[in-house]
């Protein structure tokens, strides 16, 4: 499939987490000119497309599942795409998404922290957004993820690595390489 | 220490001439083959609780912790296979999922042991659904804090507060994913006693479980610290 000259149908995706590892993957500095020839870019944070694309080769998701959007979202990618790939430490492990799980009824704790106890001006807790789910989690909970890469971010240098072992139909060795935190 | 009679194995191929009563690890170490470990500290008795030591012993199906396991005349070892690299891998992901790890807001956070091993084994996720369980934070010493989210269980603590500090403050209760350390009876820190304060537990803490409140961790660590006052003492 990555052999031929079709240009792979790339996603990058944003969901819980702090869009550190979309900078970090824009950090690969010159090699993302590499990287962008040899791909088109199908939906994105970075770009203005509404709907996730059918027929995705390639999908780097960013972020924990942290509510019911993206439930069912990551669930429509996975159906949609051939190669999905964590990135980041809330991806993959949910990272400090997480906090809330050890807490009874942490969403609504969380909920109440940021909305009601914290607020100095008309104190509520919003309706019209995505519910959030009781307990965030990592990708590989939900869907089955093809590869990962850890890291809080994950080094621009990684996520190149990563990238280029799998666009040329290699397994990417993560030993000695894949470091959370 | 090596009046014992000489004991000859062989360590990945390699001839190692040892002593009986010598542990797999220790005469690996001497020859300068690497196991990697966790629970083990030079200094501290060997406590076999992490598994990351385990070596094969060629004509045995069974995997043997190097740290506590004794040399005896003959045997082969190998210390690295892919049966191995599986088994150590396994073991990290389970100490991993056991308590709610996030290392991007850890003290520890790029000196951790626990860390560096699983970026050595490529641990890159965890195949193993995690425990969503908050445990205690004891925060009323001084100075030193004990969280037990990121306690592995390694008993490092308790192992220099005995043998090396000698006033044995801590220890452990409860058995398998309930075991915790302990102060004195189950006590907050605060109200220890025979606690010297001498910040030993988080000298050789692997995974900044015990730290020392608004100091790096880094600053604090000391991996060599039980080695260094045994050498002193002439022990």
């Amino acid at each position: 499939m990555m052999g031929d000259l079709r240009k792979i149908n790339f996603a990058t995706v944003w969901l819980s987490g702090c869009s550190g590892c979309h900078m970090s993957f824009l950090d690969q500095d010159e090699k993302i000119v590499d990287l962008a020839q040899k791909i088109q870019l199908a939906y994105s944070p970075l770009m203005d497309a509404k709907i996730f694309p059918e027929n995705v080769d390639v999908t780097v998701v960013e972020g924990a599942i942290g509510n019911e959007e993206q439930l069912n979202l990551i669930k429509k990618i996975r159906e949609h795409t051939k190669i999905l790939i964590a990135i980041g430490d809330c991806a993959v492990t949910g990272n400090m998404v997480t906090l809330r799980n050890v807490l009874d009824n942490g969403a609504g704790a969380i909920l109440k922290r940021a909305y009601i106890e914290t607020a100095t001006e008309n104190p509520q807790i919003p309706n019209d957004v995505p519910k959030l789910l009781e307990q965030a989690r990592p990708l590989n909970e939900i869907v089955r993820v093809d590869y990962f890469i850890p890291g809080c971010p994950p080094s621009a240098d990684l996520i190149n690595y990563v990238l280029t072992e799998i666009m040329a139909g290699r397994t990417p060795n993560m030993e000695g390489k894949a470091k959370y935190g | 220490m090596s009046v014992s009679s000489p004991v000859k194995i062989k360590i990945d191929g390699v001839e190692v001439t040892t002593y009986e009563g010598d542990t797999i690890l220790s005469a690996a170490k001497r020859a300068g083959i690497y196991i990697p470990t966790l629970c083990y500290l030079d200094g501290l008795s060997s406590y076999g609780g992490c598994r990351l030591c385990i070596v094969e012993v060629k004509g045995s199906p069974k995997l043997f912790p190097s740290c506590t396991t004794p040399v005896s005349n003959g045997i082969e070892i190998i210390t690295n296979s892919e049966k191995l690299r599986k088994f150590r891998k396994l073991t990290l992901e389970l100490i991993l999922s056991e308590k709610p790890h996030i290392c991007s807001i850890c003290v520890a956070n790029g000196h951790c042991e626990l860390q560096d091993l699983a970026k050595e084994f490529g641990v890159d996720h965890l195949r193993i659904e995690r425990e969503w369980t908050a445990h205690k934070i004891d925060l009323t010493h001084d100075f030193l804090v004990i969280d037990h989210n990121r306690c592995i269980l390694c008993a490092r603590c308790i192992r220099a507060c005995d043998e090396i500090e000698g006033v044995h403050v801590l220890d452990m209760k409860m058995r398998g994913k309930d075991s915790q350390v302990i102060i004195d009876m189950d006590e907050d820190w605060a109200s220890s006693r025979s606690c010297t304060s001498c910040r030993k537990c988080a000298m050789v803490c692997p995974v900044g479980a015990i730290y020392v409140r608004d100091k790096p961790f880094s600053e604090i660590k000391d991996k060599e610290i039980a080695k260094f006052i045994l050498s002193r003492r002439g022990s």
